[in-house]
């Protein structure tokens, strides 16, 4: 489990490293996250203590979001003050970019044929 | 009196004190959220959010002593991050055969989350720097604050609207594609994970591992797709 952990750390490492040095605009996590899903795909199976991780981890994803979410406590004389614009361009603003993104996926998606099950097991 | 006193003013100053409030809220938040079967309002991050700022304020703690415990918590994001890639590989074969779908609806959902919030945001009144740090919110906190602060936002005042877009997704998000007729989970894990990043992909976790998959790469792609297209919004919009 230890040396799981290590090259967790490490991929995220090297992402930091590949960002600074090629002066990517893309977070060194999120490139970590490409080199992890890389090295899986060219392996062909993830081994099970990884998933098992992974589930753990992504499992609680959003306790990690708590402390950034805190320093809401430095803003409360902004968001007091102008808190009916702030709140009324964020949740209509996120709505819409759900619609549009869910709209546009229902309008190109085609059935995937992994899913299609005989006609027999249909249940309508 | 002076005992207990001087007890808290020493815990006050230990980081296990506020990771222990962090993870115990959390705990208290997500135990209330399963115990009403997932009421929507009752959002364990909100949830949490708001028990933890309600403590600093009654015992007038300021942020940064909070941070120094908090930080442990906070630092997994990155680890956490990298280890999207395993529900992403397990998808791998399905997500491939979607791409271009899923690439048209990427980059319709980011640019319409952020043209939407640059006029919704101006109309309304906002001053330039509180809609510069809106910009990015549908971004990851990282990306988000990087480019907010490349456009003249603020930073921390963006990590926060990034948290409060994400609670929104993930309160909001579902409800609303319900009513609008849509049951398909890909079409709602990637809806909310493009738009509403972290925090909507760990709702789209408590689904079904396949939702998360489907939220964690609209994340993903987002958070970069975000880096370049707020910029480059906010250049054409002359906000800098």
């Amino acid at each position: 489990m230890t040396a799981l952990i290590a090259s967790v750390l490490g991929l995220q490492l090297a992402g930091e490293l590949l960002a600074r040095w090629l002066g990517l605009p893309v977070p060194g996590p999120v490139i970590g996250m490409l080199l992890l899903f890389t090295a899986l795909s060219i392996r062909g199976e993830t081994p099970a203590n990884l998933s098992k991780l992974a589930n753990t981890v992504l499992g609680h994803l959003s306790l990690l979001f708590v402390p950034a979410g805190v320093g809401i406590i430095s803003y409360l004389g902004l968001i007091a003050e102008q808190w009916l614009a702030i709140m009324s361009t964020l949740i209509v603003s996120t709505l819409i970019a759900i619609a549009v993104t869910a709209f546009i996926l229902r309008w190109l998606k085609r059935p995937d044929p992994a899913d299609a099950k005989p006609a027999s097991e249909r249940s309508s | 009196m002076s005992g207990l006193f001087e007890t808290w003013v020493y815990l006050a100053e230990q980081p296990l004190l506020w990771l222990t409030l962090t993870v115990g809220a959390y705990a208290i938040a997500y135990h209330l959220f399963m115990l009403t079967q997932g009421f929507a309002l009752l959002n364990p991050v909100l949830v949490a959010i708001l028990m933890i700022v309600a403590t600093l304020m009654i015992t007038e703690t300021d942020y940064a002593t909070y941070f120094e415990g908090a930080q442990f918590v906070h630092f997994l994001l990155g680890p956490a991050t990298v280890l999207l890639a395993v529900p992403l590989v397990a998808q791998a074969q399905r997500l491939r055969r979607q791409w271009l779908p899923l690439s048209i609806a990427l980059i319709a959902g980011s640019a319409s989350a952020i043209v939407s919030a640059l006029v919704i945001g101006r109309v309304l009144g906002l001053k330039a720097d509180v809609v510069a740090s809106l910009l990015p919110k549908s971004a990851t906190t990282p990306i988000a604050m990087a480019v907010a602060e490349q456009i003249g936002g603020q930073p921390s005042l963006t990590a926060v609207l990034v948290i409060l877009t994400g609670i929104t997704g993930a309160i909001a998000g579902v409800p609303m594609l319900r009513a609008l007729g849509e049951r398909d989970p890909d079409i709602k894990g990637f809806a909310t994970g493009v738009a509403a990043h972290g925090i909507a992909t760990a709702r789209a976790f408590q689904h079904s591992e396949r939702a998360g998959a489907y939220a964690g790469l609209g994340m993903g792609l987002n958070a970069a797709l975000t880096a370049l297209l707020v910029p480059l919004i906010a250049w054409l919009a002359g906000l800098y």
